[in-house]
């Protein structure tokens, strides 16, 4: 048992925060401290960035584009990433459809999408939930019907995050309205630009837009389109969500955001005095860290277990991750609004394309606050986590 | 970076796992408890042939030159069973005073004795009013011919009852809070002037409050600096509070492997109540604290080895405030969904939540650490 990381791997994260520093645009850095959304254009450039590096889908295999790290190494890189901040990977892309594509797609779906994923020329929004289904995912309606060469789609989605500015949809759609829930779903690809799409936003409660509805209306879709075999779609989107294992905890998001508690803590008074010098708030600093540095440990058990013994089934630990994970974003959240007090209050307006510039810093915290209340909510709320552990760890 | 034990490592698990297995369950911890001091000298017999009360000690001093990996495997194991015997007084703490600090003649004449299992051992440090600060020490040594006269009030004397040695901290010079002129001494327990009150615990071992009234002791009586020793009891402590940690593991597992077992067999309205969603929700929560705690215990295990030793108190301390809070939910949640048998004696699970409970009121509870980690600057 050892907790060091090699003299390799400390190199390995001296190059990722070298890269980092000299390559992440400055403003884009500034506004993800702040709390605030970017808009498409500064996203896609770093994606490219990062692409034309090598990094851009560090995690698949080589002959795709991956880096062959090691799990300690992608472990690394994640970390780096989230506590400088950078952006994020989009997911919808690079961790989900991606994965998918070149796991159970054929030969010439591999050669058309997997490069333009890597360097985001397409923009890539999942379409799986619906009004409907939410935690029960498999209850889905939307309907794809093969009619000749094509398949016509019908249905609704929603919660689609970032359609606005999406190229590409991947679809679950019922196939096989005859079958078990979960037999007849099958998983589609189509351009966000095919007639019938329409996507219309909601604003959430922190008044932005990152979400929306995407409405099909006899959608023609090519029959090459289909990802994998007809009605096994719910197989590869039960690989899909547990194919993203590390990166769940968020831990260097959460780090860089206690950094910047600390910092602003020093600046902002509260009886005449720094707030970090207040002990009921310096408890609550330490008690979050503690949270958090028992999380990172999980995490890496996790990751070494990964390295050791192959990734081979999606792991309930990944559970345990979601689940302090979520809580512990949102406490930085709360600790956030702690510390500016009054200050909170102002509403900062967003602009059209989901980003906003105006005001200072402390427009962003209240909405980053509300926003967060999110990641306790999606990628299997944290009672279907509890579901899960409580059946494939306990037994019961 | 590596979580996995090797195999000289997995090998200890195997055979301390497969000793109390074979002699320690339920009922024969009940036989053990009614033993004169309330543990097994048989048990203990049994350690000791298995070399696991030599475990930390150098090779040089007869021991197998164990390290913190080891002590938490032992722990974790003697949480599992949730073991009466010594160990933690004996080897961790008694045994740690010897390696880190004792002079050649002191182990020659101390470490033979605990390795073979003929000597226990136990640290007088509690006062009245020192809770759990280590440099707060009242009890006084004064320099008398070649020796010390020592007097004070020691109290909740972990295996303070049965100890044939006692470790003692006292002051020789300054104030009550000062960190300086704090010296740790050998004692006999037979000592003329020391008077015992012993009692049971609230979690079945055995503890006394010890008087010492001008006991005098020789010039070897110290360990390490008389008037500086504050670092080395430290040093000591956290050892101590590392091993509670993987105490508390064994114990956590130990408790939530028992309750979803009895969930899943207790029936009520005609199924097992393990397949209400409320109680499957609480049950991970309990898993999930489970697995924070023992994240921490190898975090604390490994920090014990940090050169730094702020560093290490702060990382010890962190550990110390997760296993407080992970062991208070498990503990509390294991009696609740045991329902009405959990509050009996009869059922085992009260008595791993008895132990759990005082672990945590053990060399600093959650608040104590938490601001100690507060006020060292935090842990980012």
């Amino acid at each position: 048992m050892d907790l060091a990381f090699t003299k390799e791997e400390q190199a390995f994260r001296e190059e990722v925060r070298t890269f980092f520093r000299d390559n992440v645009p400055p403003d884009t850095r500034r506004k993800l401290v702040e709390g605030r959304h970017l808009s498409k254009d500064e996203m896609v450039t770093w994606w490219r960035i990062l692409n034309k590096k090598g990094w851009g889908v560090s995690h698949w295999p080589k002959q795709y584009g991956g880096t062959g790290w090691t799990s300690v190494q992608h472990y690394i890189f994640n970390e780096e990433l989230q506590s400088y901040p950078a952006p994020q990977p989009l997911a919808f892309g690079v961790s989900m459809v991606g994965p998918v594509i070149y796991t159970f797609g054929n030969e010439e779906q591999k050669k058309k999408y997997l490069p333009r994923i890597a360097n985001v020329d397409d923009w890539w929004c999942q379409g799986f939930s619906e009004p409907g289904s939410g935690s029960d995912l498999a209850s889905l309606k939307t309907k794809a019907e093969r009619k000749g060469d094509k398949w016509i789609i019908n249905g609704q989605k929603t919660w689609t995050t970032l359609a606005q500015h999406a190229d590409m949809i991947f679809c679950l759609c019922r196939t096989d309205a005859n079958a078990k829930k979960q037999m007849g779903i099958s998983f589609i690809v189509f351009p966000m630009k095919s007639k019938g799409v329409t996507v219309r936003p909601i604003q959430t409660i922190d008044g932005g837009h990152e979400v929306n509805e995407v409405f099909f209306d006899d959608v023609e879709v090519p029959i090459e389109n289909l990802i994998g075999e007809e009605n096994k779609g719910w197989d590869y989107a039960k690989f899909l969500l547990g194919n993203e294992r590390t990166g769940i905890a968020r831990v260097g998001v959460s780090k860089e955001r206690l950094r910047r508690i600390r910092d602003l803590a020093g600046k902002v008074e509260a009886g005449g005095k720094p707030i970090i010098q207040d002990s009921a708030f310096r408890d609550k600093l330490a008690a979050c860290e503690i949270e958090l540095k028992a999380l990172e440990l999980t995490q890496l058990r996790v990751v070494a277990d990964e390295g050791k013994h192959g990734k081979g089934k999606p792991n309930p630990a990944s559970s345990v991750l979601k689940i302090k994970g979520s809580e512990i974003q949102q406490t930085t959240t709360e600790l956030l609004m702690e510390v500016i007090g009054p200050f909170a209050a102002p509403y900062d307006v967003h602009g059209d394309d989901g980003s906003n510039e105006a005001m200072d810093w402390t427009a962003q915290i209240a909405p980053s606050y509300f926003n967060n209340r999110k990641v306790s909510i999606y990628g299997g709320s944290n009672e279907i986590q509890r579901n899960i552990i409580a059946k494939a760890v306990l037994g019961l | 970076m590596d979580f996995d034990l090797n195999e000289e490592q997995r090998l200890l698990k195997e055979s301390i796992d497969g000793l109390l297995t074979d002699s320690y369950d339920f009922e024969s911890r009940k036989k053990y408890m009614k033993e004169k001091g309330g543990w097994s000298r048989s048990v203990w017999g049994k350690l000791a042939e298995q070399g696991l009360l030599g475990l930390p000690f150098s090779e040089a001093d007869g021991g197998f030159g164990g390290g913190g990996v080891e002590t938490m495997i032992v722990m974790e194991a003697l949480g599992k069973a949730l073991v009466l015997e010594p160990y933690l007084a004996t080897v961790v703490i008694g045994g740690g005073f010897l390696r880190h600090a004792g002079s050649d003649a002191q182990k020659a004449a101390h470490v033979p004795g605990i390795i073979d299992g003929s000597k226990t051992l136990a640290f007088a440090q509690v006062e009245k009013n020192s809770r759990y600060d280590l440099f707060d020490v009242s009890t006084t040594a004064k320099k008398k011919g070649g020796g010390w006269i020592i007097d004070g009030e020691k109290f909740v004397v972990l295996n303070g009852e049965n100890a044939e040695t006692l470790i003692v901290t006292a002051r020789t010079g300054g104030g009550r809070r000062d960190k300086t002129g704090i010296g740790v001494f050998l004692v006999p327990a037979n000592a003329k002037g020391v008077t015992k009150k012993s009692y049971p615990t609230q979690d079945g071992l055995h503890a006394a409050d010890i008087t010492f009234t001008g006991v005098e002791v020789g010039a070897d009586a110290p360990i390490g600096n008389p008037d500086d020793a504050l670092a080395l009891i430290e040093r000591v402590v956290d050892e101590a509070r590392v091993a509670l940690c993987a105490e508390a593991v064994g114990l956590m597992d130990e408790s939530l492997k028992t309750t979803v077992e009895y969930i899943k067999t207790r029936k009520q309205f005609g199924v097992a109540i393990g397949s209400f969603q409320s109680l499957q929700h609480r049950a991970s929560d309990m898993f999930v604290a489970a697995e924070q705690a023992r994240s921490m215990s190898m975090f604390a295990t490994m920090a014990g080895d940090f050169e730094d030793a702020k560093e290490r108190s702060n990382a010890i301390a962190a550990a110390k405030v997760q296993i407080g809070k992970s062991l208070k939910f498990v503990g509390q949640q294991a009696i609740q969904l045991h329902g009405g048998i959990g509050m009996t004696m009869e059922a085992k699970i009260g008595h791993y939540f008895k132990r759990l409970t005082m672990i945590e009121n053990t060399f600093g509870d959650t608040d104590y650490h938490q601001r100690r980690v507060a006020d060292a600057g935090g842990l980012i």
